[in-house]
């Protein structure tokens, strides 16, 4: 573990623990016969904080039976809303749905309201997490001031602020300059930052509403063809290459995408991409109903597509399920498809989508999970601490799930403040049961645990 | 339980030819002296007009008083609706007032088809045009104007011209006129031909000369000049050159042949003036038409216990 | 007041094997002869029929108008104007059923404006059918008189209609039915009776 890692780690653990102590049962766990990671039964044994090799005397049990064991789940694509849009999600009501969906982590996207581009909007999203205490919010930095896509904004201050950034981002919006991009990706080598690009040619989808293709010419909806996040991800590949420096893909839903990327990494250009659960399950048949739940940005694909990205996850060309949780207010949902927004809430139904399109259908196993939903984000975001092995001395990061619930998806049961969910109804597999940020219980029985 | 018009998906051949029939019965009492018959007195018909369309208003006004319904027209401009007011909130005021059949004219697509399903009115939804979706009443009154033209629609020959992408009116055309029998051929330039064109119920050429000498009915669609500006072509010049529907194209149609426009048209663009006025030209009946093909439809839906035609109401309030 | 004798008539499609329970009243050669007579009684009141017009309401009313019209003329050599007047869209009872389609109106070319205007139908029940040709007439013109020429009148009026010339009086229970078949829509000429739910129309 680096020096800056642990610094950080010792100071965030402080504030969780003494948070915490006295509520929770105190800092000692024993997880009684979990499968860890899908396979070994074996016990876990936490204590201040990290695994040990011995059971601690007068511990809290937690009876594992039949339950499987992760590494806390870590996203790297995440919209606290917060500053600005509190009436969609917060710091607090977004991290606590992020821990009832059993993550420790999450990456939250700079388009807020003012824009985190500076280390004074950043340190305050952070701080808010730490506050909040459900898991850790790792502040994404924008590339670009005020996401205006026109001049870099203060990244290095950012990676040098409290909240550490590494990950940069204009999501929402296309770094489309070519010259911006590349000085992006150059400028933040210094600092070991990836840049995260949401690949959209603006000129390509002006006013478009969803997936060009059948179904839009046959709703009379302006469409967003794949050709226009295909454009920018085939350019942006090769500047990573040019620049030698990272790029990673947001939220990638075509089948050409998942081909680019594959080319790219077979040439060793250092991309790495991400999915989002809704892209791994839903189409644009969807729309035909013109119920806005169903409008995100990138668009709902078709069939073929999300056959492909359940490939390129599998085979590891995607290396991270990336939830996108985009939180809106009712009134931004209820209403024409034209004027609603862009978005689907994903922190509390990624794992249960996970398992229901990829691991039952023996895409991956729950190690492949592991890796795709904790190990891989936690080493693009360059987060130390997240996504380790189950092992002693390693940061209690932990979340068990029962894979043999299934449950109805209820809108109205989101731990998040808005309900655009676009899977209410259906019925999908597994329930987290319990998670834990640091050897300290965030969700236990089922029920998240707040202070 | 109501049902409604959003598409002419939704309706059958039967259902097409039961309103086409009916239209043609009621057209009749354009002669009388007294043009009304008190088939929907006590009803309440809603004109909500988000997109500005005097003619088309017009039309479902006087369908529904003919028919001695009760119009209360609500358009956008001036409106609630354009101090912000959402069409939820619209639509549950009208719900409120009793509105049993709202027409709705709205500039997004799937707008009539939300205020149909969202769950927030009971009344029968008509839809007079939503974005760049549907138009069914308009196919309707074509369909009825082809046929006095014409006679059957089975295996006739029709081309419709122009805009197809951005054209409501086209879409619901071409689904119409294939249920009831008839060949469609799109005639566009390949910007403005929709994405996955083939996969619709009808040929497509990008070269208009060609189809012109086979077709029994050619529609000439509105083109609008701000396309250019988006380039989807170069100039009017080039635009007219290409694809209006001059003198000399008009003389290479059959001799029974019909041009037809649902209007507005831009006289010297997709139409030059002489063809508009011609003896071929549908345009001006086409209005006519349009009045009985629309008291027809609030009729079938409206006139009984359960509408003749239509689309289920699954998401109503009961 | 049954005429004749009661003979089973099969109705010319049969739908069901309950409409074999209906039996005929009239049989082709009684529902000639009653439209003869009334042909004949139209000519004597009217005195010569000179500004009578015949509109029969569909379906079968309208071939009834057709058929009395070829009989005047054949009598007199006198040719009415004859058409049709659909009451659909008139009728008092549209809310209780589902939106049914609407038949032809054909009205003669010199109009109704003070012609004695003859409606002709098939069954006179309710009385219900003709108010509503009464309104639908109204909306059209102004005749000077107007008249009702049924080939039944099987009774229980619900409003203060009457016809002026009938082709058989036939009283019935409620719950009976009363079909009429014509040639032109049905192959054959009768007038059936039966238990309503055996085939009702």
């Amino acid at each position: 573990m680096s020096a800056l890692a642990s610094e950080r780690l010792s100071t965030a653990a402080d504030a969780f623990t003494e948070r915490r102590r006295g509520g929770g049962g105190g800092d000692t766990w024993t997880i009684r016969g979990a499968r860890i990671l899908g396979g070994e039964v074996r016990d876990l044994f936490i204590r201040d904080g990290v695994f040990v090799d011995e059971e601690v005397g007068g511990a809290q049990v937690v009876d594992a039976d039949g339950l499987i064991a992760l590494p806390g789940l870590v996203d790297l694509h995440t919209h606290l809303r917060e500053p600005g849009r509190e009436d969609a999600e917060t710091v607090a009501t977004g991290s606590r749905a992020a821990a009832a969906g059993g993550f420790t982590a999450v990456h939250a996207m700079a388009n807020t309201d003012p824009v985190a581009d500076t280390a004074g909007v950043v340190e305050q999203v952070w701080r808010l997490g730490r506050e909040a205490g459900y898991c850790d919010v790792q502040p994404v930095g924008a590339v670009t001031v005020g996401i205006a896509g026109e001049r870099l904004a203060e990244l290095g201050a950012m990676a040098d602020s409290a909240a550490r950034v590494r990950v940069f981002s204009d999501d929402g919006h296309c770094v489309s300059d070519a010259a911006l991009m590349r000085r992006a990706l150059e400028y933040v080598k210094a600092f070991g930052g990836v840049v995260a690009q949401h690949a959209q040619e603006p000129r390509l989808t002006e006013g478009a509403q969803m997936n060009e293709g059948e179904v839009s010419s046959a709703l009379g909806l302006r469409g967003w063809p794949a050709v226009a996040e295909e454009a920018i991800i085939a350019r942006d590949v090769l500047l990573a290459a040019h620049t030698g420096s990272r790029l990673h893909i947001c939220h990638l839903s075509t089948a050409g995408s998942v081909e680019l990327v594959r080319w790219a990494k077979s040439k060793g250009y250092p991309v790495t991409a991400e999915v989002t659960p809704h892209h791994l399950l839903l189409t644009d048949d969807l729309v035909r109903g013109y119920d806005p739940v169903y409008k995100v940005n990138p668009p709902l694909r078709t069939q073929a597509d999300v056959e492909a990205v359940r490939a390129g996850l599998a085979d590891g060309t995607i290396d991270v399920v990336a939830t996108d949780h985009a939180p809106h207010p009712v009134e931004a949902k209820d209403c024409e498809w034209a004027v609603a927004a862009m978005g689907m809430l994903g922190l509390e139904t990624a794992l249960s989508v996970v398992q229901h399109t990829m691991v039952e259908t023996g895409l991956l196993d729950w190690a492949g999970v592991a890796d795709r939903m904790s190990v891989r984000a936690a080493a693009i975001g360059s987060l130390d601490g997240h996504g380790r092995p189950l092992e002693p001395g390693e940061p209690a990061n932990l979340v068990l799930l029962d894979p043999s619930a299934s449950r109805t998806i209820e809108p109205a049961e989101m731990h998040s403040r808005s309900r655009n969910t676009p899977f209410a109804g259906l019925k999908l597999p597994g329930a987290v049961r319990a998670t834990f940020l640091r050897g300290t219980a965030t969700v236990l029985e089922g029920k998240v645990i707040d202070r | 339980m109501k049902r409604h018009l959003l598409s002419t998906a939704d309706l059958s051949a039967d259902d097409a030819t039961l309103i086409l029939d009916t239209a043609a019965e009621l057209a009749r009492i354009a002669d009388r002296p007294i043009k009304k018959l008190p088939t929907l007195r006590g009803r309440t018909v809603v004109n909500l007009f988000y997109e500005d369309s005097t003619r088309t208003r017009i039309s479902f006004e006087t369908a529904a008083k003919r028919l001695s319904a009760d119009v209360i027209n609500f358009s956008a401009k001036g409106s609630s609706v354009s101090k912000g007011e959402s069409l939820k909130d619209t639509a549950l005021t009208l719900e409120a007032m009793g509105a049993d059949a709202v027409v709705v004219r709205h500039w997004a697509s799937g707008g009539a088809y939300r205020l149909a399903h969202a769950g927030w009115i009971r009344s029968a939804v008509v839809n007079a045009g939503d974005g760049t979706h549907e138009h069914p009443t308009q196919a309707l009154l074509d369909a009825y104007t082809l046929r006095s033209r014409l006679g059957s629609l089975e295996g006739r020959r029709i081309g419709i011209v122009g805009d197809v992408l951005h054209s409501r009116v086209a879409r619901s055309n071409v689904r119409l006129l294939s249920t009831l029998g008839a060949e469609v051929t799109l005639v566009a330039p390949p910007t403005l031909m929709p994405f996955a064109v083939e996969g619709w119920p009808c040929s497509y050429s990008y070269d208009l000369d060609p189809v012109l000498p086979k077709l029994d009915a050619v529609m000439m669609l509105r083109v609008q000049r701000e396309r250019m500006d988006q380039a989807y072509f170069p100039t009017e010049r080039e635009y007219s050159r290409r694809y209006g529907l001059h003198a000399q194209r008009m003389a290479a149609l059959p001799q029974h042949a019909v041009v037809m426009h649902p209007g507005p048209m831009n006289r010297g663009l997709e139409i030059s003036a002489e063809v508009a006025d011609s003896a071929r030209s549908t345009i001006t009946e086409q209005v006519a038409n349009g009045v009985s093909v629309r008291m027809a439809v609030l009729y079938l839906l409206l006139g009984g216990s359960e509408p003749a035609i239509g689309t289920e109401n699954e998401g109503g309030a009961t | 007041m049954t005429d004749g004798t009661e003979t089973t008539v099969s109705p010319a499609a049969p739908a069901s094997a309950a409409q074999a329970a209906m039996r005929a009243v009239l049989d082709a050669s009684a529902v000639s002869r009653a439209l003869t007579r009334i042909a004949h009684e139209i000519l004597e009141r009217t005195q010569g029929a000179d500004d009578a017009v015949l509109l029969g309401i569909p379906t079968r009313g309208a071939h009834l108008a057709t058929r009395l019209g070829g009989q005047i003329a054949a009598v007199e050599g006198l040719e009415l104007p004859i058409g049709t007047l659909d009451v659909t869209m008139y009728r008092d009872d549209l809310r209780l059923r589902p939106a049914r389609a609407i038949k032809r109106t054909e009205i003669p070319s010199g109009g109704v404006d003070g012609k004695l205007v003859v409606l002709v139908d098939d069954v006179l029940f309710s009385g219900r059918t003709i108010r509503a040709a009464l309104d639908a007439l109204g909306d059209i013109g102004r005749p000077r008189a107007v008249q009702l020429a049924v080939l039944v009148d099987r009774g229980h009026r619900e409003l203060p209609i009457r016809a002026d010339y009938v082709g058989k009086n036939l009283p019935t229970a409620q719950r009976e039915t009363v079909q009429v078949r014509l040639a032109e829509t049905d192959g054959q000429d009768a007038v059936l009776l039966g238990v309503k739910g055996a085939g009702a129309r």
